[in-house]
């Protein structure tokens, strides 16, 4: 085995992705490498890491940007953000719990992945933030793409097609995004004892009204303790974030607490009980579990989530819980994986996607970790992969 | 006219088939979807970058995405060049024809076909206007969010070409972040459907790439976008200062302090008498510069929110602020924003430039803008997006007279470089078109441009598909 690539600059790493792609010889890409789960079983044995491409390259608070190089630390980059009392608004996922890995989650990865959580609802994906980028293409050119300012339609958006695209298309070397103040208060408001169905129509009323809320999430009977204590109600839990002003956040609260008073028991956590069960949900905490079960991240619109999940219930062993509205259901699979059964069940009810998060080798080996593209999209999708990689040296089928 | 910018050489080849074209065009559509005669050509022959003109060979309007499919099917079979045109709202020439092509009009694909408050969306045809879409939900509720100035006629199919703006981006973003899936026509007939109702979608983001691709990739004709609930209230807020240069530190420390209005949208005096002749809206007339400040929620939000936006404004020696005491003044204000355009129009021919600058250069750009214009003897109206740095600039000129729409062109071009060499860029939501194409190497070297000529053959391996635009037309891949 060879030693890893680990270049600390982005001339270096062309220069090593020039001539990989002259012997045709496959890389894996990598950051932090806590993520590995994400995607197929790369068919290549020489690493290539933008670890060492590392540090914020510019930040100004003012103007609500910071470019950092694909290889920073997102522990340093939330403690830059933190000092100036701003965050990354789409909350990126910590996939070390549910994985079980360790190591230092990046930003390339971040992007690369196109990680998000609990406020995608109102705040948009990572995709939304990524404003310009700096790429090393399979034929070991440097390319930039965006820029560092809010509006941009100058070109084609390669940013939004590069992120998401697993290392696939090419290596980040450098990330350029949009960050926003933290919120100076948040409550979430607690609906205790909603079924599935139920639980989906109260979020959808919720988003409805103008109160702004930033997170709803159901989490069901099985897994709600590993979130809200057993001195509240018992039952499901269903949550709905506020945040903003510390005035209307109070206010909001009220408006939101009192339209669900006839509907269940309903109570209000606290800015600090907010935080950390926002966070908890965003990394999935009850599936951090230290097992390799089949765990899925299951995209489809959010009415149509706990169809799924009740229609799986009849048929295999399945545990879930909701974010997204009801649009984002992780699912835990006692025994099998199920792909085939999970992939036909979204189909029935109005589309979405599966991806495999975590699951044994065994199964990981025979499960596309991502939803097959329909015909005409696979083959667009596949002469994309050949203009960018034409040899075919990133991630060898980490995609499909 | 001027001549500066080129169009591609028509096709010999298609230009000698034109009368089998428009046969076969006329065979594969039903009756009154074809316009061949010169007279029903010539309205299509520019849009809102009126500075060039082209009469197309042929234009369909298609009634279905089948009909769509069978026209590009056709098309792609001979190599005719394809326009893709919705309402023809284009500030960038990205719907002007050329000599050689088929233009294909949405105008027809009007239907919204589905709205689901539960999830939030709408599906709608291509060529439904992107007023229709908020109208269509608004006694419910909700709206949708990206608002171009041009929003009245605008339809969705060009807002995704452009991936359009607006004033109330800020707080929302452009359409790219409100959109949630497209039924697509490909450039041989293929038709494809990119994401769906749900928050993501598997593989690459095509739907990224294709939003903003300017009719490159292929031909949108139904779109399913995300619907908002509509805030408890709004009220925008006048802010006058004396000079340019204050309003401007103002927004940049506006947006710093962590206030994210819904729009700040900026007003110089030239744009602030033009407006308030044209609108009565109530703007100060004694002021350099106007800021139009929107918040929205609760009373008391608002009211929190203005008072620290006042106080900054205080700061800046802000020399007039009026609040909207009722709906009516507020519509008023911004019937006046949002007319800047057409009320310009009605005193000088225009050009409208749309670089967008980063927030800590805004007073500088501006100051360096009006030089330029001075160094042409011309005059400018600046009217624009403040609060994300978007600017737009509305040169007048007399487009009768050539030097002067030369003189026009030549500063325009001047600000589009300052702009990207103050950190920005060319094009902030009005896209490249034919008007910024030739300053493209301005902002990206040639390899940045092979990528992004790569992924357009991707979609487009015969470069037939609004082929003029966005890339300059010299170093482009050999066809």
């Amino acid at each position: 085995m060879s030693m890893d690539f680990e270049p600390t600059s982005e001339m270096e790493a062309a220069d090593i992705i020039r001539q990989a792609a002259g012997t045709g010889m496959p890389l894996a890409i990598t950051g932090g490498g806590t993520r590995p789960g994400l995607g197929n079983r790369v068919r290549a044995e020489q690493l290539l890491s933008a670890r060492k491409l590392s540090g914020i390259v510019s930040y100004n608070p003012a103007e609500m940007t910071m470019s950092a190089r694909a290889g920073t630390p997102m522990a340093e980059i939330e403690t830059a953000l933190a000092g100036n009392r701003q965050m990354l608004a789409f909350e990126p996922m910590d996939h070390r719990g549910v994985m079980g890995t360790s190591g230092q989650p990046t930003i390339g990865g971040v992007f690369a992945a196109n990680v998000s959580g609990p406020r995608r609802i109102t705040a948009g994906a990572a995709r939304d933030h990524l404003l310009g980028i700096r790429f090393i293409n399979g034929a070991g050119e440097a390319i930039k793409s965006g820029g560092r300012v809010m509006k941009n339609v100058t070109g084609l958006d390669l940013v939004k097609l590069l992120c998401g695209s697993h290392g696939t298309l090419g290596l980040l070397t450098e990330v350029t995004f949009k960050v926003l103040p933290l919120p100076r208060a948040a409550a979430t408001i607690v609906a205790f004892g909603l079924d599935d169905a139920q639980a989906a129509a109260a979020m959808a009323h919720a988003l409805a009204m103008p109160v702004e809320v930033s997170g709803a999430a159901h989490l069901t009977e099985s897994v709600r303790y590993r979130f809200i204590g057993s001195s509240h109600p018992e039952g499901a839990a269903t949550v709905l974030r506020l945040e903003g002003l510390p005035a209307s956040v109070a206010v909001r609260a009220e408006k939101l607490k009192a339209a669900f008073a006839h509907v269940a028991p309903a109570t209000v956590l606290d800015q600090e009980a907010t935080e950390k069960l926002w966070r908890d949900i965003r990394d999935v905490k009850p599936y951090a579990d230290g097992t390799q079960k089949p765990l899925w991240r299951v995209s489809v619109a959010p009415t149509a989530g706990h169809q799924l999940v009740a229609a799986l219930r009849l048929q295999t062993g399945v545990d879930a819980f909701y974010d997204w509205q009801g649009g984002l259901v992780w699912l835990r699979m006692e025994a099998d994986a199920e792909a085939e059964m999970l992939r036909r069940f979204i189909k029935g009810i109005g589309g979405g996607h599966a991806t495999l998060v975590r699951a044994s080798d065994a199964v990981r080996g025979v499960t596309p970790a991502f939803e097959p593209d329909a015909p005409g999209v696979a083959a667009l999708s596949a002469r994309i992969k050949e203009k960018f990689d034409p040899k075919g040296i990133f991630n060898p089928g980490k995609m499909g | 006219m001027p001549e500066t910018i080129a169009f591609l050489e028509p096709k010999p080849s298609v230009l000698a088939r034109r009368d089998a074209i428009i046969e076969d065009l006329a065979d594969i559509l039903p009756a009154g979807c074809l316009i061949s005669e010169k007279r029903g050509l010539v309205p299509f022959e520019t849009d809102a970058f009126i500075a060039y003109r082209q009469v197309p060979l042929a234009v369909v309007l298609p009634e279905t995405t089948a009909q769509v499919a069978a026209v590009l099917k056709y098309c792609s079979r001979y190599g005719i060049p394809v326009v893709p045109r919705g309402a023809g709202t284009s500030l960038s020439g990205g719907a002007i024809p050329q000599s050689d092509a088929v233009v294909i009009g949405l105008s027809k694909m009007t239907g919204i076909l589905d709205i689901d408050f539960a999830n939030r969306t709408a599906t709608v045809q291509a060529g439904v206007t992107n007023i229709n879409i908020s109208e269509a939900v608004s006694a419910d509720g909700f709206f949708y969010a990206p608002d171009p100035s041009s929003q009245l006629a605008c339809t969705i199919g060009g807002n995704i070409g452009m991936n359009s703006g607006g004033a109330h981006c800020l707080k929302y973003g452009v359409t790219t972040n409100n959109l949630l899936g497209v039924k697509m026509v490909l450039f041989d007939g293929t038709v494809i459907e990119l994401g769906g109702k749900a928050l993501d979608a598997p593989g690459y983001d095509l739907l990224g790439l294709v939003c903003g691709s300017e009719g490159q990739l292929g031909i949108v004709t139904e779109a399913t976008v995300r619907l908002l609930a509509k805030p408890e209230g709004t009220r925008p807020v006048l802010f006058g200062f004396m000079s340019s240069e204050e309003a401007g530190t103002c927004v940049a420390e506006v947006i710093g302090s962590g206030i994210i209005p819904v729009a700040i949208e900026f007003m110089d005096k030239p744009a602030i008498g033009i407006c308030e002749a044209f609108a009565q809206a109530g703007y100060p007339m004694d002021v350099e510069a106007l800021l139009i400040v929107e918040v929205e929620g609760s009373d008391a939000e608002m009211e929190t929110m203005l008072a620290s936006i006042i106080e900054i404004a205080r700061r800046h020696g802000v020399a007039t602020i009026r609040e909207s005491q009722s709906a009516t003044e507020a519509a008023l204000i911004w019937k006046g924003r949002k007319s800047a355009f057409g009320a310009t129009g009605r005193i000088a021919d225009y050009i409208c430039m749309d670089g967008t600058v980063p927030l800590s250069q805004l007073s500088y750009v501006l100051k360096k803008t009006s030089e330029i214009i001075d160094g042409y003897g011309l005059r400018v109206a600046n009217v624009f997006h403040a609060g994300d740095g978007n600017m737009h600039p509305l040169i007048l000129y007399n487009i009768n007279d050539p030097e002067d729409a030369a003189r026009a062109e030549a500063a325009g071009n001047d600000i589009l470089r300052l702009c990207v060499d103050a950190g920005g860029c060319l094009t902030g939501e009005h896209g490249v078109g034919i008007e910024k194409r030739d300053l493209m190497l301005h902002q990206f070297n040639q390899a940045d441009l092979n990528q992004q000529m790569a992924a357009r053959a991707a979609f487009d391996p015969l470069w037939i598909m609004n082929p003029s635009k966005v890339f300059p037309l010299e170093g482009r891949p050999a066809a």
